[in-house]
């Protein structure tokens, strides 16, 4: 058995930089605590590289399926002999995985940052927030209970709001910050009420225990129903709000466009790579509950992710904020792991769609990242996030082009890139299992392919746009990373998953189904052909398409008008019509008796003040009287 | 010849002592006055304990002993109101008790 106690020190490590940082921000110079931060995560890096390569390659010989560790664990909170808290670090294919995921694009974040955030106001305070972010991100897949990792969840929605709020005297940035928050909070109730379903019904928030096949949970589920529905499907169904919300599944999507108000590297780690794949994370964590005791629930899921994807992808193609289109594409994308997952079956080939889902998240974390640190060079050089005043760029930043060109192909699923392979399998996976869903991310695929050259080639083709300034390629600090993550994406694909992170941890064959393949890549070229033709050269055809389809490109324009919904159900209904008359019996009725209550005391006290004048006679006299009276009565009752 | 005199005769002059001193307290605005009708007040106190004392325990001292700590209360007493009514003439230049209303509401 390989000792992993030392994982524990993944977590101490950013917990360690924060609270260094975040205290010594005033004193410190601000490119040193750029610098430690880096390098503090660095060592974050090698350390669940190592970790990785420990558990993955170094296995006890013997062994056939990956197992599930738990190195280091310790009881947090006690309450009863039955109901306690574990803080701890639990080590199975996808939480190593997804360490490698995050430490990478952490470590990409940080050094891109150096140079992107070069003379911000609050660069400590940036760095600080980073490591706070990498540690409730490292905790939330570590965690060893799924209480643990409602903590470290609520950790990442904190530092999440704080980094969307980062420009704070920035108002559509603080209400970003705002609406993400409360959007998320708002999912996490489903998600804690499933949690203490779950927890009622099991009786543990062990995940080794929740999730073993041979468990009680699985075995016996419960005879609990609530209106004519098991208790336990609630439950999940529930906890996948939560992960709905936190990986901007519709209809709780609203918060994701928004939060690209934040910094860019920000926009790249957390609302594109790690943060926003917690969702998908946490349904793959609890995938033997949904796969053998509550099927119904992975239906929705997979529903649910096949619709985001699509309406994402519809919105993303006449959204001209480079960043929005790419957090569209983002949402879209993590509707296919979604998917995936709803697809999936248990063990075996019959997990293709876990093992795709999983696949889907590691390449997409390398090739979005990359897709948010190129917009941020674009950014960086042009000083603007809309599309429409950008454009031959290609001759300005050479190697952000070229970044920028492997991660479009990427993501348009592209041979042999990354994203080519996974996405591949999730296509297969949905096409064995349910044909309706297949033909939609057949077409999302399409689509993708579309909105992702329309971006390219409006950004660094089509018309050539007059600068102010002329726009510079970026410092060595943030080419870099594009060049690290560009390789990422062009190999990743090649990393044998089926062998690696599968649903049992047993590994399995896979075969290439040409009849997949090779559609999906068709689909994809006719995708990318149409932005050829519309959007390398400034052409008239997108605008004669706007007019002819005017109700359409409207619709997708304003995002399905789903923030106006939004608007309309909280204001028109909640605010008038229950909030207005509550505050309005509030203040009237329940404050004024109060109010009422001292003002009749205050009128009393007012008319009888007088009798404290401050003259020692009058108050002798009507004591003298009081006395006199009192005896007379006496006298007069006791002798009647 | 002391026993001759009746007790309610005793207790009719101290009656009286007291409700001058009260009407003096209540009505005169001069301090010291007031102090003069607090000292009738003790006074008929006084009387009525050696009244009693003498009339309905003669072979025991407890009311001589209460007039005399009396008395020497109402020296203590006496000394202090002196001092007390220096000090508000200092401030008020009059010891009119209607001035020194600052207690007041």
């Amino acid at each position: 058995m390989i000792d992993f106690s030392y994982t524990v020190l993944i977590l101490l490590i950013p917990l360690f930089m924060f609270l260094l940082i975040g205290l010594t921000s005033g004193k410190m110079k601000p490119a040193l605590s750029g610098y430690i931060g880096t390098l503090a995560m660095s060592v974050v890096t090698l350390l669940s590289y190592y970790t990785a390569y420990q558990y993955f390659f170094n296995r006890p010989a013997g062994t056939e399926i990956f197992e599930k560790i738990v190195p280091f664990h310790t009881v947090w909170v006690h309450f009863t002999d039955t109901l306690y808290v574990d803080l701890g670090v639990l080590l199975d294919p996808i939480s190593v995985m997804m360490l490698v995921v995050i430490t990478t694009v952490s470590l990409m974040v940080h050094i891109y940052s150096i140079g992107y955030m070069h003379g911000e106001k609050g660069y400590s305070r940036f760095y600080a927030f980073l490591s706070l972010f990498s540690f409730s991100m490292l905790g939330l897949v570590v965690a060893t209970n799924i209480f643990q990792m409602y903590m470290f969840w609520e950790l990442v929605g904190v530092s999440s709001y704080l980094l969307i709020s980062f420009y704070y005297e920035k108002p559509t940035a603080v209400s970003a910050g705002k609406k993400a928050f409360i959007v998320t909070r708002f999912a996490d109730l489903g998600f804690l009420i499933g949690i203490l379903i779950l927890s009622y019904i099991s009786g543990t928030f062990n995940f080794v225990e929740l999730t073993d096949p041979q468990g009680a949970l699985i075995t016996q589920g419960t005879s609990l129903t609530f209106m004519g529905i098991s208790a336990l499907t609630w439950a999940l169904t529930l906890i996948f709000m939560g992960g709905a919300g936190k990986s901007a599944m519709f209809p709780l999507h609203i918060w994701l466009p928004d939060a690209m108000e934040g910094p860019t590297p920000v926009s790249a780690l957390i609302h594109a790579a790690t943060m926003v794949v917690a969702g998908v994370y946490l349904v793959a964590r609890l995938f033997p509950i949904y796969y053998f005791v509550v099927p119904d629930a992975l239906t929705i899921v997979a529903y649910v992710g096949g619709f985001t994807s699509l309406f994402a992808a519809v919105i993303a193609c006449t959204q001209t904020d480079i960043k929005r289109v790419l957090a569209f594409s983002t949402m879209s994308q993590i509707g296919y792991m979604m998917l995936a997952l709803g697809v999936s079956g248990y063990g075996g080939e019959h997990g293709l769609g876990y093992m795709a889902s999983m696949f889907h998240l590691f390449t997409h974390a390398m090739f979005k990242a990359l897709l948010f640190l190129g917009a941020g060079a674009i950014i960086h050089a042009v000083h603007t996030n809309d599309m429409n005043h950008m454009g031959g760029l290609r001759k300005y930043l050479p190697i952000t082009h070229i970044t920028f060109l492997i991660a479009t192909l990427t993501i348009s699923g592209m041979p042999p890139f990354s994203a080519y392979f996974s996405k591949d399998e999730i296509l297969v996976a949905a096409f064995e299992h349910d044909k309706f869903l297949f033909f939609i991310e057949y077409a999302v695929s399409g689509i993708t392919a579309f909105y992702m050259f329309r971006l390219y080639f409006n950004v660094f083709w089509g018309k050539s746009t007059h600068y102010h300034h002329t726009p510079h390629e970026s410092p060595l600090t943030m080419t870099v990373p594009l060049m690290i993550l560009a390789v990422a994406s062009m190999f990743t694909g090649f990393i044998p998953f089926n062998d690696l992170v599968t649903s049992n941890g047993a590994a399995f064959e896979l075969h290439t189904d040409w009849s997949v393949a090779i559609p999906s890549v068709a689909i994809g070229l006719v995708g990318i052909a149409v932005a050829w033709i519309f959007y390398k050269k400034q052409s008239a055809i997108p605008d004669k398409l706007a007019v002819t389809f005017k109700y359409p490109y409207k619709w997708s324009f304003n995002k399905f008008y789903i923030d106006e919904v939004y608007l309309f159900v909280t204001k028109k209904i909640i605010f008038n019509r229950i909030s207005a008359p509550v505050a309005w019996f509030d203040r009237h009725v329940v404050d004024a008796s109060m109010n009422g209550i001292s003002w009749v005391t205050n009128a009393i006290s007012d008319q009888i003040k007088g009798l404290q004048s401050g003259q020692l006679q009058k108050y002798g006299f009507v004591f003298v009287s009081g006395v006199l009276i009192l005896t007379f009565a006496f006298v007069y009752f006791l002798f009647n | 010849m002391l026993s001759e005199i009746p007790l309610s005769y005793f207790l009719v002059v101290s009656t009286l002592m007291f409700f001058i001193g009260i009407y003096g307290f209540l009505t005169r605005k001069n301090l010291i006055t007031i102090l003069m009708a607090v000292e009738l007040i003790l006074n008929s106190v006084n009387i009525n304990f050696v009244a009693f004392n003498r009339y309905l325990f003669p072979n025991q001292l407890e009311g001589h002993f209460f007039s005399l700590f009396i008395i020497a209360v109402a020296a203590a007493e006496a000394a202090v109101a002196i001092a007390i009514i220096i000090s508000v003439y200092r401030r008020y230049s009059n010891i009119d008790v209607e001035r020194v209303d600052t207690m007041k509401y």
